[in-house]
């Protein structure tokens, strides 16, 4: 287990996780219809910055953002930098997570995880079993993607966009829609002891993480969710069904996916526990996905649970290209 | 462990009579034969794919391996020689987007390849790091808590002539 020791959101809806929590509590959502935002490719409904971000600038502020407390020592070797990115700066993913390590004089090689959509859940996945092999003390999680012509194109070319605001899980579902962000999560070895800057309240624990592939299509998931299914198998070990406060599904609104999560909930006997669903209000973020959900997914947990709870569980999931599967449990 | 004009399996170099991609294809005719989907396939998956059914091919799959084996791949260049020919179709005047092409603009693409030719449900992940070495730690802190059988090794493809896969089997159960 490892703790949780600050965060951040940096969104086309504000800055701060706080912000882009009372943004989507308020009902608001970053996606816009763009009609010439990226060249020659047809007009997109996607959850952009107003003005076109450079890539390491905004994860350096997303860090910073979530390490203002303080009780992280960025430039100790006791810690380490972990980039969850899909495209990186212009295509290259090395220099990037570079430029964000050396930014705060951290003396380690920093790890990019690429396992393209779950990217953000494996990132934690892989923060934890550096932290509890006792390798580090710290993980400072950073995921972003920016979106470009060469991402817009090629998922309008496999025809998985809306032209509307998406709806995941309904009938009427068209497709998904694109977004931007970073955010940051940064896990420690020890628990946080003092109320800070971030609050007890605003802490959580890392208790486990799953990944496994479906092995059966590289851009289609399985319809019967193997494994989604095999990811929360996995992650309820050691804990009752009625203890999960909420799923946080990858709900990208496109049909299959959709339906695989379903199926692979239904498998593992979590129909009746809440989903939450966010890509309504900042688009599929991709690297950063896994990220900012698990954190807007934990905030929703901590401000559902009552005072006689002391232990509540979120699980957050993901699927992508490749196959692959992730899921997260953290305790509450 | 494959180069473009070098092959060594289990300490013992392979002759190979072509180079570069063509190369990956006499492997492949060589130690595969009958999985057409080779064909469909970028350069990075064709050479992490060719190198691990070398690895593999005396161990026929069953269903009780299925879940628990783990494919840990990485590189320093991500899919950079697919996303280049990826932009070529994308190019300005000559704008036709190719599904095909896109599908393998991600590094991992690889490790789903290998995992659905051998029915492998188990963990696949893909890092981007400077060197090999640092791929060490990672493999160690997955294997700690959850001992599984581990396919893994270095995967880098920059163009049809310039890649180099050092893969292994790990036996931890």
């Amino acid at each position: 287990m490892v703790f949780c020791i600050g965060h951040s959101i940096i969104s086309p809806l504000g800055e701060g996780s706080k912000a882009n929590f009372a943004a989507v509590q308020a009902g608001r959502s970053g996606l816009k219809r763009y009609d010439h935002r990226f060249a020659d490719v047809e007009p997109i409904c996607a959850s952009l910055f107003d003005q076109p971000q450079a890539f390491v600038p905004m994860c350096i502020r997303s860090v910073e953002l979530a390490t203002a407390g303080g009780a992280c020592p960025l430039d100790s070797h006791d810690t380490i930098f972990i980039l969850s990115t899909t495209k990186g700066d212009n295509l290259d993913l090395w220099t990037p997570a570079v430029g964000v390590a050396s930014y705060f004089a951290n003396p380690n090689p920093p790890i990019v995880v690429s396992n393209a959509c779950t990217s953000g859940v494996c990132a934690q996945i892989t923060a934890q079993r550096l932290l509890e092999s006792g390798m580090y003390k710290h993980a400072v999680v950073v995921g972003c993607d920016l979106q470009s012509r060469f991402i817009v194109s090629g998922f309008q070319a496999f025809k998985a966009l809306s032209p509307e605001p998406c709806l995941p899980f309904s009938e009427e579902r068209q497709g998904l829609n694109l977004g931007e962000a970073a955010a940051t999560v940064v896990y420690s070895i020890e628990q946080p002891t003092t109320n800070d800057q971030q609050g007890q309240d605003w802490t959580w624990s890392l208790e486990s993480g799953a990944i496994h592939n479906d092995a059966t299509h590289i851009s289609a998931p399985s319809r019967t969710g193997d494994g989604a299914f095999l990811c929360l198998r996995d992650v309820m070990q050691g804990v009752q069904h009625d203890a999960i406060r909420l799923i946080g599904v990858h709900g990208t609104a496109t049909l299959y996916n959709d339906d695989m999560e379903r199926a692979a909930i239904h498998r593992a006997g979590l129909d009746s526990v809440p989903m939450c669903v966010l890509k309504p209000f900042f688009g599929h973020t991709m690297g950063a996905a896994g990220i900012l959900e698990t954190i807007l997914c934990v905030m929703q947990a901590q401000q559902d649970k009552t005072e006689n709870e002391q232990q509540v569980h979120v699980i957050k999931m993901l699927s992508g290209f490749g196959g692959v599967n992730a899921a997260i449990r953290l305790r509450v | 462990m494959i180069t473009p004009t070098s092959v060594v399996l289990d300490g013992q170099p392979i002759t190979v009579t072509q180079t570069g991609d063509k190369m990956l294809v006499e492997l492949y005719r060589r130690f595969v034969g009958d999985y057409p989907k080779f064909f469909k396939m970028d350069t990075l998956c064709r050479l992490g794919f060719v190198a691990a059914e070398m690895l593999l091919k005396d161990h026929t799959t069953n269903d009780e391996r299925s879940s628990d084996w783990t494919i840990i791949m990485a590189n320093r260049s991500a899919s950079i020689k697919n996303d280049t020919d990826y932009l070529a179709t994308i190019s300005e005047g000559h704008y036709y987007p190719s599904p095909a092409l896109f599908v393998y603009t991600l590094p991992n693409i690889v490790t789903g390849e290998i995992a659905i030719r051998h029915h492998i449900q188990g963990e696949t992940s893909f890092y981007v790091l400077d060197k090999p070495e640092q791929l060490e730690p990672i493999i160690r802190s997955t294997l700690h808590p959850q001992p599984s059988t581990l396919l893994a090794g270095w995967c880098e493809c920059r163009t049809t002539n310039d890649f180099y896969a050092k893969l292994q089997l790990i036996w931890n159960n």
